[in-house]
């Protein structure tokens, strides 16, 4: 006798968030990135579609790293003094999906650099690759709301996805974004209410709910991952019980986590037990990424090129019904 | 219908004996209720009552013990889809394969290499916990296979279809518990019956769900109790997560007891990332044991900490008692560092401290488990706090100086904290990384 599958039934779907503008739509992006959309829980494609795939962005900033482990930067190469030839790179050696351009030389404690150089180099960006680009400022609200309206205004049209907005700090940003038509990134601190309540603070700007992505701000594996990963299964939950102020597509830094974590970073000399340094690091950040899938991660934002093509691999794997 | 706590509660004795464990009945009913605990705990319950409660006392998905008393790791009895709806409780095992292919050199080496997987992550001791030997040779090669593994104190599980190997190598294990993988329609009675005769578990494999119900159905007609289901883990990802999160889900909320068992996959040889990044799946997606083939140290040590993430209490932050730890060999000049009482915040700042070699005062403030930021954004790390916990401590009986160093996530505390403790503040790193070349620099 077949068995009477337990099969849940969903009330609502994530929202989907477009990121990237065709030339026609105002834009000069030759794709776009379409991301959200789940009728259900991760692969469980009986239950629900997943009409878009989880998509990859790799990290670029603006500035040569200075605390990246060598392990990082040499599997970069020389582009990682050049923001534009690293973004290039990144489309086209690595395949990313998208470009996540981190403004970290804005920082007043970094060189605090002028904002004409910040939106030029967005720009530059913009100019010498083809794919969506995700904009994140240095992390001071003071100088991002200097500089990201500048920035944002330089894109207009070409709909990032631009963050990050915070429960203390979401006007600026939310208004720039309105007014230069690019969509943005919600964070909270690990807190499903906090989550939900920036999302009506932004909505209630009029920013629509296909605008918005949800940083839930994961822990790298072993650093917390797993407070991240269950405030992830709840908020998608609760978005596919029906609640629209938690259906968004979820963004996940994993690439900054991972490699901050000791593990990913300590030589083998130090730790002899560890195993090889550099595969030690590529596991972790990738490991990472993968456990968020299962959680309902739609965008990745990574920085090892050889965790970036495990972890396509993998969603190829996934995403097969 | 499942009885609900108070339901369950009528049925017990009410005389709050304690002997269950639990302080109250009323307490005993409620787990019972949840089915985090048997009913056999309790040793004044009535026929009567035992009767009413049987299929509500037994855990959704049995508990499976493999191994001897000395060695033994336990699976199952979960209670949850998901981890924040109370807890994951028997952390997944984890083991390698030995195929009998191999040479004797080449086993020994591996099991050398087996010996040293035990990490200290966080104050716990993380290890792998099984052994799988598979048959691919002869019956004598595969019994001459186990006899090289059985120097490693571990649980076994025996991969092979061949009856009479698997037989003698059960004789062999008289008493040890092994795993035997895996009965399929074909051999459901021979296999059963050695499980039986030896006192092994036995996994049952099959391609579809409704099979694998039905054989482990067979099983248990047979008088076995303790088996393991089998996932197809050649099928597409999403196949093989679908039938994960169903024979789950057929557990829990259908209490079918034929798929009330603790899930087995086992991975086959792939590069040592593919192997890595197939086990995290699982391991997210309710296996209770994941048997594979690389031993690359990183991959181990990626895996065995996404268990340890995986199966925290959500509820029960892993936390260390709040008091000063005095790290290497201390003087009245050794600079203090304050940190929470979160376990990976202060692991976190001892490895940095213990790396440094520079002597040095930890003080770990009661902040109920939270981290730094967390804790002062909830205001259980306050200058109210660690002004007590300074006190407290006894150190300032210890110590010729007063100066503390703090996180440097929360520097803006530093005036208040100066005016309440009288210690002069010192600002550290934000980021534990910093701290070896912060304590080699003060001076």
């Amino acid at each position: 006798m077949a068995l009477d599958l337990v099969k849940e039934k969903w009330s609502n779907a994530v929202a989907v968030v477009t990121i990237g503008a065709l030339k026609d739509e105002g834009g000069t992006r030759s794709s776009v990135v379409r991301c959200g959309g789940e009728e259900g829980l991760p692969f469980l494609f009986a239950e629900g579609k997943t009409p878009h795939r989880p998509v990859i962005a790799m990290e670029v900033l603006d500035v040569e790293p200075d605390d990246w482990p060598q392990s990082l930067t040499s599997a970069i190469g020389p582009a990682i003094k050049n923001p534009v030839e690293w973004a290039v790179k990144c489309e086209k050696d690595y395949k990313a999906d998208l470009i996540c351009l981190r403004l970290a030389g804005a920082h007043p404690d970094a060189q605090n650099r002028p904002a004409e150089q910040l939106t030029k180099v967005v720009k530059d960006i913009l100019q010498a690759t083809t794919i969506p680009l995700i904009l994140i400022g240095c992390g001071e609200d003071k100088r991002d709301n200097e500089i990201l309206p500048l920035c944002s205004q330089a894109a207009k049209g070409e709909r990032l996805l631009i963050g990050e907005t915070v429960q203390a700090n979401y006007k600026t940003l939310t208004a720039s974004a309105l007014a230069d038509g690019h969509s943005i990134i919600a964070q909270s601190p690990i807190d499903i209410n906090i989550a939900k309540q920036l999302n009506i603070l932004i909505s209630d700007m009029s920013m629509s709910i296909e605008r918005i992505v949800i940083n839930p701000t994961v822990g790298a594996l072993g650093y917390g991952l797993e407070y991240a990963y269950s405030i992830m299964e709840r908020a998608r939950l609760a978005a596919l019980s029906g609640d629209k102020m938690l259906g968004m597509p979820f963004i996940c830094f994993v690439g900054y986590e991972a490699w901050r974590a000791k593990e990913a970073k300590a030589s083998e000399t130090e730790f002899p037990t560890w195993g090889k340094q550099l595969e030690r690091g590529i596991a972790w950040e990738a490991l990472t990424a993968t456990t968020f899938l299962q959680a309902g991660a739609d965008i990745l934002v990574m920085r090892h090129p050889k965790a970036v093509e495990l972890v396509r691999k993998h969603i190829d794997e996934l995403m097969k019904e | 219908m499942a009885l609900s706590g108070l339901d369950i509660y009528k049925l017990l004795p009410k005389t709050n004996c304690r002997q269950c464990g639990f302080p109250t009945c009323l307490a005993f009913a409620l787990s019972l209720a949840k089915k985090a605990v048997v009913l056999a705990k309790c040793p004044f319950v009535s026929e009567q009552a035992k009767a009413a409660l049987e299929a509500q006392s037994q855990p959704p998905i049995k508990l499976i013990t493999l191994g001897d008393d000395a060695n033994k790791v336990e699976v199952g009895n979960e209670t949850v889809l998901f981890r924040h709806e109370e807890k994951f409780h028997h952390p997944c095992a984890i083991g390698f394969i030995i195929e009998d292919s191999l040479s004797n050199q080449e086993i020994t080496q591996r099991l050398e290499k087996i010996k040293q997987f035990h990490f200290e992550r966080v104050g716990q001791l993380i290890k792998t916990d099984l052994i799988a030997i598979k048959q691919t040779q002869t019956g004598e090669r595969f019994i001459e296979v186990l006899k090289l593994v059985l120097g490693i104190n571990q649980p076994l599980a025996l991969i092979s279809n061949d009856k009479t190997a698997l037989g003698d190598a059960l004789k062999i294990l008289a008493g040890k518990k092994p795993l035997i993988y895996a009965a399929d329609s074909e051999n459901l009675n021979a296999f059963s019956i050695l499980a039986k005769e030896y006192g092994a578990s036995l996994a049952v494999k099959a391609d579809s769900i409704d099979s694998l119900s039905e054989l482990a159905a067979k099983v248990k007609e047979s008088g076995l109790q303790d088996i393991l289901i089998a996932v197809n883990t050649n099928n597409k990802p999403s196949r093989t997560l679908g039938e994960l999160t169903q024979i789950r889900r057929q557990a829990l909320k259908k209490n079918n007891r034929n798929l009330g068992y603790p899930v087995i996959a086992v991975i086959e040889k792939l590069d040592s990332y593919q192997e890595l990044i197939k086990a995290g799946d699982y391991l997210a997606k309710y296996a209770g044991i994941i048997l594979l083939n690389t031993l690359e140290e990183w991959a181990v040590l990626s895996l065995l900490t996404l268990r340890q993430n995986i199966y925290t209490d959500p509820q029960k932050p892993l936390q260390i008692e709040p008091k000063l730890y005095p790290i290497g060999n201390t003087t009245e000049n050794s600079p203090v560092l304050v940190t929470t009482n979160f376990s990976l915040s202060y692991y976190t700042v001892l490895g940095e401290v213990e790396a440094s070699k520079v002597p040095t005062n930890i003080l770990s403030v009661d902040t109920e488990g939270m981290s730094v930021l967390t804790a002062w954004a909830a205001e259980k790390f306050t200058p109210d706090k660690i002004s007590d916990s300074l006190k407290k401590s006894g150190i300032e009986e210890k110590l010729k100086h007063r100066n503390l160093i703090i996180p440097g996530y929360v520097a803006v505390m530093s005036g208040e904290l100066e005016e309440k403790s009288g210690w002069k503040i010192v600002v550290g790193p934000k980021e534990a990384a910093g701290i070896p070349s912060f304590l080699k620099n003060l001076t």
